[in-house]
């Protein structure tokens, strides 16, 4: 009887090993395979942002930088200035709006004063600036080491 | 003639005649509230429909950021009925979140997640929250600006998670970013593992109204103990099923009158470096939850206001789940339960209007 037992606890151990090891072996793999795998990104250092003539006083545009978008803008007082155009609210492009004198993302109306700064709304962090350089009227926006 | 022969020779295989005796045997209670039993049929109907226009639409819709929005300008515009087929998907979708909608608040209402109906209520509420999710996942597949942006904000709402948002982010985006290979994947989940998920749920649902039948009301069931007759009961074949029937017909009808005088839209093409545009919302059954995030401020009493408004919904969405596990069962904890209902939805109706309106704080 109490051999029985034992000989059952052993086959019921077994069985459970067993059990755990397919289910760990199809699971594993599974739940892997479905995390996507780091493709290491060159980091972007620079990129073009356009013509600075054509960018008027008081307007702003978006451009790519590697593979996230940019905001380069022109302040009323005629200063060039670029920041990283992901809002850091919920990952929204944000874009300039003349008529506030402000950087606005549209999805859930944060603002962002001419610093990048997050002055209205529920942007939690400021944006990232990026350096800006013109050579013969083409801007260059990069990252600020 | 084959068929005398045939039913004999189909019988002496399948249970059919234990089947049909079964159905024979079932009937649907009729009182002053029995006009909700037909939400549960109805979206199941329109399930149906998501799974027909679904399986049409595959055929030459192509999962790729170059060529989404494309193929589905090609079947909306050169398929023969391709316009139809598409737009009956994007309402019929619509209509079935409204009516899991009003499934789930009229069984809230009258008390149907009553012992022993726990597990139909939990496998109902997970299969509201996998409508949801087939709502999300579709929302982006014609690649369009709107979409687009909606889902960056959808799946960045994933990041507040603690500890592990980050990696449930590129779970969901399959990378860092909202990009083809989230089109690819959202794919994927839409017609293959949620739809998987989804009808062994539907199976479950449905053996277990077989097996319990349907909740009566508590207030009807009172009166019944003083007066039988007041809850009489209609045989399911053929008189519910014929009703059901003419439901799903008049449904059908709406909907093939909005999908051609109202074709859902396609919008502009996505462009994943051009600034979200100005009105960009969710579809609008999120669009409560989205204008909530609105109001949060960035951060309440030290703690990031998105989080916190992420906890809170999550919490409550645990809470519905688990409903009938703690609701109690005495008629003042019934009227609890009636009211949270009443606040949730016109919360839920109040958020919803003011994003509609268009009114930024």
């Amino acid at each position: 009887m109490e051999q029985n037992r034992s000989r059952r606890r052993l086959l019921n151990w077994l069985l459970g090993l067993w059990g755990g090891g397919v289910l760990g072996s199809v699971f594993y793999p599974v739940v892997r395979y479905l995390a996507p795998p780091e493709i290491p990104e060159s980091a972007t250092l620079s990129a073009g942002a356009g013509s600075a003539r054509l960018l008027l006083p008081n307007s702003g545009r978006v451009v790519p930088f590697g593979s996230r978008p940019a905001i380069i803008l022109r302040t009323p007082a005629g200063e060039l200035r670029a920041f990283s155009a992901t809002c850091t609210h919920l990952d929204c492009t944000v874009q300039y709006r003349p008529d506030l004198q402000r950087i606005w993302c549209a999805c859930h109306n944060g603002e962002y004063d001419l610093n990048g700064r997050n002055v209205a709304g529920p942007p939690p962090r400021p944006l990232e600036p990026f350096e800006v350089n013109v050579k013969d009227d083409e801007i260059t926006i990069s990252r600020t080491s | 003639m084959m068929a005398p022969r045939f039913r004999p020779w189909l019988e002496e295989r399948l249970p059919l005649a234990d089947a049909i005796e079964a159905l024979r045997h079932k009937t649907v209670p009729q009182h002053r509230h029995s006009l909700w039993y037909y939400f549960g049929g109805m979206t199941l109907f329109l399930f149906g429909l998501q799974v027909g226009t679904g399986a049409l639409l595959l055929l030459y819709y192509r999962p790729s950021a170059a060529e989404a929005y494309e193929s589905v300008q090609f079947i909306v515009a050169r398929v023969p009925f391709g316009w139809l087929v598409r737009s009956i998907h994007a309402w019929s979708a619509n209509l079935m979140v409204a009516s899991a909608f009003a499934h789930l608040f009229s069984v809230l209402f009258l008390h149907a997640y009553r012992r022993p109906r726990e597990l139909t209520w939990v496998s109902g509420v997970l299969l509201l929250l996998l409508t949801l999710a087939f709502g999300f996942t579709g929302y982006l597949l014609p690649w369009n600006e709107i979409s687009f942006f909606a889902t960056r904000v959808g799946t960045d709402i994933a990041a507040t998670v603690p500890l592990v948002g980050r990696g449930l982010v590129r779970f969901l985006r399959g990378g860092n970013d909202v990009s083809g290979a989230t089109l690819t994947r959202l794919f994927g989940f839409h017609v293959a593992i949620l739809p998987a998920i989804a009808t062994a749920l539907v199976a479950l649902h449905l053996l277990l109204i077989q097996r319990h039948g349907m909740s009566v009301p508590p207030s009807v069931e009172e009166r019944a103990g003083q007066d039988p007759a007041a809850v009489r009961s209609l045989p399911f074949l053929p008189h519910f099923l014929l009703r059901d029937l003419f439901a799903w017909t008049t449904t059908l009808a709406l909907l093939a009158g909005l999908s051609t005088f109202y074709p859902w839209e396609l919008g502009v093409k996505a462009d994943p470096f051009a600034a979200a545009p100005a009105g960009i919302r969710p579809e609008w059954y999120f669009l409560w939850a989205f204008e909530t995030l609105k109001y949060v401020p960035a951060t309440v009493a030290g703690i990031e206001g998105e989080l916190l408004a992420v906890a809170v919904m999550g919490a409550g969405a645990i809470g519905v789940l688990l409903l009938p596990f703690f609701a109690g069962h005495t008629p003042p904890a019934r009227r609890v339960v009636v009211w949270v209902g009443i606040i949730a939805l016109g919360f839920m109706t109040v958020m919803t209007a003011l994003a509609l309106t268009g009114t930024a704080p």
